[in-house]
């Protein structure tokens, strides 16, 4: 009845483009945008900003990251523990070198040291495809993990090899560092979130991204029809990377405070990021914030329920988890393997209709 | 002889076992790649659950005994009696074969025609179920598993090759596990018997028709989900073996699931759709980080042995992409 573009009269070019045709979305993402920046720094607490929030915005990220690469481009990534453990070095080396330079700039070059890194391991996605690159992609997540394991100066020499992230302030505000308050530190990530989201958005469906999507589709195809292959896969790799760089030092400064690499970035990290795509939907920027959302909140309300309220011991507790997560994902696959997103895209093509679908 | 050309000997020979050990998980992965496409990522864990599955058995533990307990509040743990090794290993054999039927009635059917990419996440869904299902089923501890193969280093070698280096120098001969010995002769006995299966069975043949070409295969009447049910099975049955050997040298734990970690890199080198690939690349793997481990590794911080195969694995694939066995890639628009 609301929902419909009858009426919705487009004047110009930019307005038929938008990414929100329809009046009806539009103000639902201002008004999600509107509650998110002004009303939840209000009623934020500790409990919701560690165990949901800050995790929530942070594997969004990581998930528009590796879905850029495997959802729009086509080449499936296991490396991205590696490089979220990349972006999170390269944090922690820059904050303890340049104590002065603000931590908005920290993050940023962290993404960009990581695009670096990214772009080195993107080579061989030239000449291995399909799951050999999968596997090949677990090189760079075995060895970013080894070498930062092993090598004393990423870690600034510390006895216990853990790397903890100092106060760092921006306005006067900590955001880093044990001192910082709730509603801090989630604007803080709110707002990489927003900004590189937006981005993301754009970029996909811009010349690049259809770039990246006729790669994914078929790549002599696309070669054919003049995608240079060469410069698609490796911006495809470099963004995506960048992404995952931005997660991982965010990860390590505002979330965890103090990371050790093998614990923090390990190959589960990995899969958890790719579960996030493949649950919300590959190639698309909203089904990477629901994936990341609905594996952020399961284990939560799964503990809530079995530990809490049941009283069953923990470690069963776990085991279950285990058990209905791999339920849910195989579940997932059978009933709507192109994710939540597009259940959504299917609930609004029924919504467009209602409540006259003839 | 000079103990350092003895020393690299040695390394390379616990390479090249070790190398069998990792071509027996691969093996599983290469069955199930050729028949059905699927990158059975759940392979490791497989190798897992057979082994508690094996280990319970043997023992006579109640299957979820945790559960049942929390739940009840009652106090089962083991029913009282041992089964001897060989019938516990038919009925884990049991598991196995019911295990593939349900995966394929349950999984399988409802995925045919999707992307190999869906299919693989399906697989990983598998595994974490598996896991979980595992834990709760036998507990999570970590269980000796004994199905009365020899272990330890053979005192015979020992002794042998203790004379060989030169006088005067402190060499005490080479240390050679001999369940890894056990392992090689058994990973030896595996190809052949799965070779001669495949060649000269009527399921066999059905088998690699299925492998050729699915729609052809179909189209003379080879039944896909049979074929599916039977490759699963094959599978789980080459899945216990490398459960046994794995849990018999490491203990049955959680680790034992990332073995398939470990098969990964020798897939990739020897191809996803050769036997033989399986096995060479595992040797090339083994003795590769052995050595690498051996002559590289204390120079830049040890450890190596977790990504040296992954890159070994990656400089082959530049060169030859399909792997060292794999079918050629033929690409057309």
């Amino acid at each position: 009845m609301f929902y419909r573009e009858a009426g919705d009269f487009k004047t110009s070019y930019p307005a038929d483009a938008a990414t929100f045709p329809i009046a009806f979305d539009r103000w639902r993402y201002f008004l999600v945008i509107g509650f998110a920046f002004l009303v939840v720094p209000f009623i934020i607490n500790d409990y919701w900003e560690k165990a949901i929030l800050l995790p929530f915005l942070i594997y969004a990220l990581a998930a528009i990251g590796l879905n850029i690469l495997t959802g729009y481009c086509g080449q499936v990534s296991l490396g991205t523990g590696g490089f979220m453990a990349c972006g999170a070095f390269a944090c922690y080396k820059l904050m303890t070198a340049f104590p002065d330079l603000n931590i908005f700039f920290i993050i940023l070059l962290s993404g960009g040291i990581t695009a670096c890194v990214g772009l080195l391991f993107g080579l061989p996605s030239l000449r291995i495809k399909g799951f050999y690159l999968a596997v090949a992609t677990l090189a760079a997540q075995f060895f970013l993990v080894w070498l930062f394991n092993k090598v004393p100066w990423f870690y600034n020499y510390s006895a216990t090899g853990q790397i903890t992230a100092p106060e760092r302030t921006i306005f006067g505000v900590a955001v880093t560092g044990p001192e910082s308050p709730a509603w801090a530190t989630y604007l803080f990530c709110l707002v990489f979130v927003f900004v590189f989201a937006w981005v993301a958005r754009n970029l996909t469906r811009g010349r690049n991204g259809r770039e990246w999507m006729a790669i994914r589709d078929m790549d002599i195809a696309a070669e054919i029809i003049g995608v240079n292959p060469l410069k698609a896969k490796l911006t495809a790799f470099a963004v995506s990377s960048f992404y995952v760089g931005l997660a991982g030092a965010l990860f390590f400064s505002v979330y965890l405070g103090a990371a050790e690499v093998g614990e923090a970035f390990n190959i589960d990290k990995s899969f958890l990021v790719l579960f996030m795509i493949i649950i919300g939907g590959l190639g698309s920027i909203f089904g990477s914030f629901v994936g990341a959302a609905f594996m952020v909140l399961l284990p939560v309300l799964l503990k809530n329920t079995l530990v809490g309220s049941l009283g069953w011991p923990s470690d069963l507790a776990q085991h279950l988890q285990l058990l209905i997560v791999g339920l849910l994902i195989v579940g997932f696959l059978i009933v709507e393997p192109h994710g939540l997103a597009q259940l959504w895209r299917l609930a609004k093509e029924k919504l467009r209709l209602w409540p006259f679908p003839h | 002889m000079d103990p350092v050309v003895l020393n690299t000997l040695e390394v390379i020979l616990n390479g090249l076992m070790a190398g069998v050990m990792y071509s027996l998980v691969a093996l599983g992965f290469v069955l199930i790649f050729k028949a059905s496409g699927i990158f059975n990522y759940a392979q490791g864990v497989m190798a897992l659950f057979a082994a508690l599955t094996l280990v319970g058995l043997q023992t006579g533990q109640v299957p979820f005994a945790h559960l049942i307990n929390a739940i009840f509040g009652t106090q089962l743990h083991h029913f009282g009696w041992e089964l001897p090794s060989i019938l516990a290993i038919l009925g884990s054999m049991a598991v196995m074969i019911l295990f593939a039927f349900l995966v394929e009635r349950y999984i399988l059917k409802h995925l045919v025609n999707q992307e190999p990419i869906i299919l693989f996440m399906a697989t990983i869904g598998l595994a974490f179920f598996m896991e979980g299902f595992g834990d709760l089923m036998w507990g999570a501890d970590i269980k000796k598993l004994d199905v009365g193969l020899p272990q330890g280093g053979s005192f015979w070698l020992e002794e042998q090759t203790a004379g060989w280096a030169s006088e005067g120098s402190d060499y005490y001969g080479m240390y050679i596990d001999v369940l890894d010995v056990w392992a090689t002769m058994i990973a030896v006995a595996l190809v052949v018997a799965l070779t001669l299966f495949s060649q000269y069975t009527k399921t066999g043949r059905a088998l690699r028709a299925v492998a050729d070409d699915h729609q052809a295969a179909l189209s003379v009447g080879i039944s896909l989900r049979a074929i599916w049910v039977i490759v699963w099975a094959i599978a789980g049955f080459v899945a216990l073996v490398a459960g046994i050997m794995w849990g018999a040298k490491l203990g049955v734990q959680f680790s034992l699931s990332l073995i398939a970690l470990k098969a990964l890199p020798v897939l990739m080198l020897g191809g996803f759709t050769s036997i033989p690939g399986a096995i060479v690349g595992g040797l090339i793997i083994g003795v590769g980080e052995k050595l690498f481990e051996f002559a590289i590794g204390p120079m830049i911080g040890g450890a190596t042995e977790n990504w040296f195969a992954y890159m070994l694995a990656l400089l082959f694939l530049v060169f030859r992409p399909q792997g060292l066995f794999g079918d050629k890639i033929i690409e057309r628009v």
